[in-house]
């Protein structure tokens, strides 16, 4: 990593751990983050340390804005892959913006722990179409949106750490047409390939 | 849905009259490239440059293509591939097109106009006008319009400026020699670089916002 990498790095670091402590401080404390929110609702699926539970996405360490974008793509119902419509329209039906915005803050800041659910043999073909895409059959380079270790950035979604069943789920679905209106991802799920998918699924389940 | 497939029937439609036409207008030496490849490579492009080529702020910033003069494209993805421009991701890109695809391609982001990507801080444009219109003459800094042109678009391998992305010419103008001049071969971007290092931060800021905002 260079210096000015290494250095946008250590900033982004500090400013989601400043925000993180912003956060915990005018909540006075852990405990009290909770009062009000309702994480239970959400944990009561997602794990009750938030790094996900079977179909349901990790949410611990993921981008803030990235959850709320969500969220808000459940209440218009944009994001209609299957188990979203059947779970998470639901789930947001009532949910006030505020609440969606305190509730983003609340998972980003929890630790997130990496799935490692991925296939070890495929983590150099993952890491390989990760950072350089594939000219050849027209796949773009994960790394030049969601970073170079795979955290994502704004509204961008981190993906280092997510489960390979989550990942390679979501890109099947879009490419079989779901969540049509998240340009550039349908896009790029119909350039890959099964044997892709699998490849960068797997890589990026293993990343910290 | 259906606006959808229709803006991508006529988008094919498009394509298909666009790419044949430039495919057969002179090019003895090269054999025109299918439109079905051709499009293909434009949507690999539009996965990062945005679907109009307007650019877009990830991780990094893939800068607007669109209304680009083709020379400066052309000569960017050469130099991407001899490494003249560094740029790991850009030079595995360039790898995968063939001489007679850039042509075309490069035709057809210069064809698209989409409004610009905007975004950048909202500062005044007065000093990035008057730089962008009379340079810095006490910093040696010439006026951006004298080759980029009064209205930023460009001409020939220099290249147009306007509806730029801010983070993306912040970038370029505050680290010029990072990415360019790399390489045993001398190429045109030498003649920024001293401009670039007589612009200070936020005078660069200036620049990068107003011309993000020409049209």
């Amino acid at each position: 990593m260079n210096a000015s990498r290494a250095r946008t790095w250590i900033m982004n670091y500090v400013s989601s751990k400043i925000v993180a402590l912003a956060i915990s401080f005018l909540a006075a404390g852990p405990l009290l983050a909770e009062e009000g929110l309702p994480v239970k609702n959400c944990t009561f699926c997602h794990g009750t340390s938030a790094q996900g539970y079977s179909t349901a996405p990790r949410l611990a360490g993921q981008r803030s804005q990235y959850i709320e974008k969500e969220l808000g793509g459940f209440a218009e119902h944009l994001r209609d892959n299957p188990l979203s419509k059947k779970y998470m329209w639901n789930a947001v039906a009532n949910l006030a913006p505020s609440t969606a915005h305190d509730l983003a803050a609340y998972f980003s800041a929890q630790p997130p722990q990496a799935a490692n659910d991925g296939n070890r043999d495929l983590v150099a073909a993952g890491k390989n179409i990760y950072e350089l895409g594939i000219p050849d059959a027209n796949v773009a380079a994960c790394v030049v949106c969601h970073a170079p270790n795979a955290e994502g950035i704004r509204d961008l979604p981190r993906l280092g750490g997510m489960s390979y069943a989550y990942v390679k789920g979501r890109l099947e679905q879009w490419n079989e047409g779901f969540h049509s209106t998240a340009a550039p991802m349908p896009m790029v799920a119909r350039s890959l390939s099964a044997p892709e998918i699998d490849a960068l699924a797997s890589y990026l389940s293993f990343i910290e | 849905m259906k606006a959808i497939w229709l803006r991508l029937a006529l988008q094919s439609a498009v394509f298909a009259l666009a790419f044949t036409a430039i495919g057969h207008a002179g090019e003895k030496a090269k054999r025109p490239v299918s439109s079905q490849i051709l499009e293909a490579k434009f949507n690999y492009c539009q996965t990062c440059h945005g679907v109009s080529g307007q650019g877009f702020r990830g991780y990094f910033t893939m800068p607007r293509l669109a209304g680009q003069q083709p020379q400066y494209i052309e000569n960017q993805l050469r130099a991407f591939s001899e490494l003249r421009r560094v740029n790991p991701v850009m030079r595995n890109v360039s790898h995968g097109l063939t001489p007679a695809m850039i042509a075309p391609l490069a035709a057809h982001f210069k064809s698209l106009n989409p409004a610009p990507y905007g975004g950048a801080p909202n500062e005044s444009t007065a000093l990035g006008k008057a730089i962008f219109d009379t340079g810095l003459p006490d910093a040696n800094v010439p006026a951006c319009s004298a080759c980029h042109g009064p209205d930023g678009k460009g001409q020939g391998q220099i290249p147009r400026l306007s509806g730029q992305l801010y983070w993306y010419t912040v970038k370029a103008l505050g680290g010029w020699d990072k990415e360019r001049g790399q390489g045993s071969v001398k190429d045109i971007s030498a003649i920024m670089s001293p401009t670039a290092h007589n612009l200070t931060q936020s005078q660069v800021s200036a620049i990068a916002a107003y011309v993000s905002n020409l049209r």
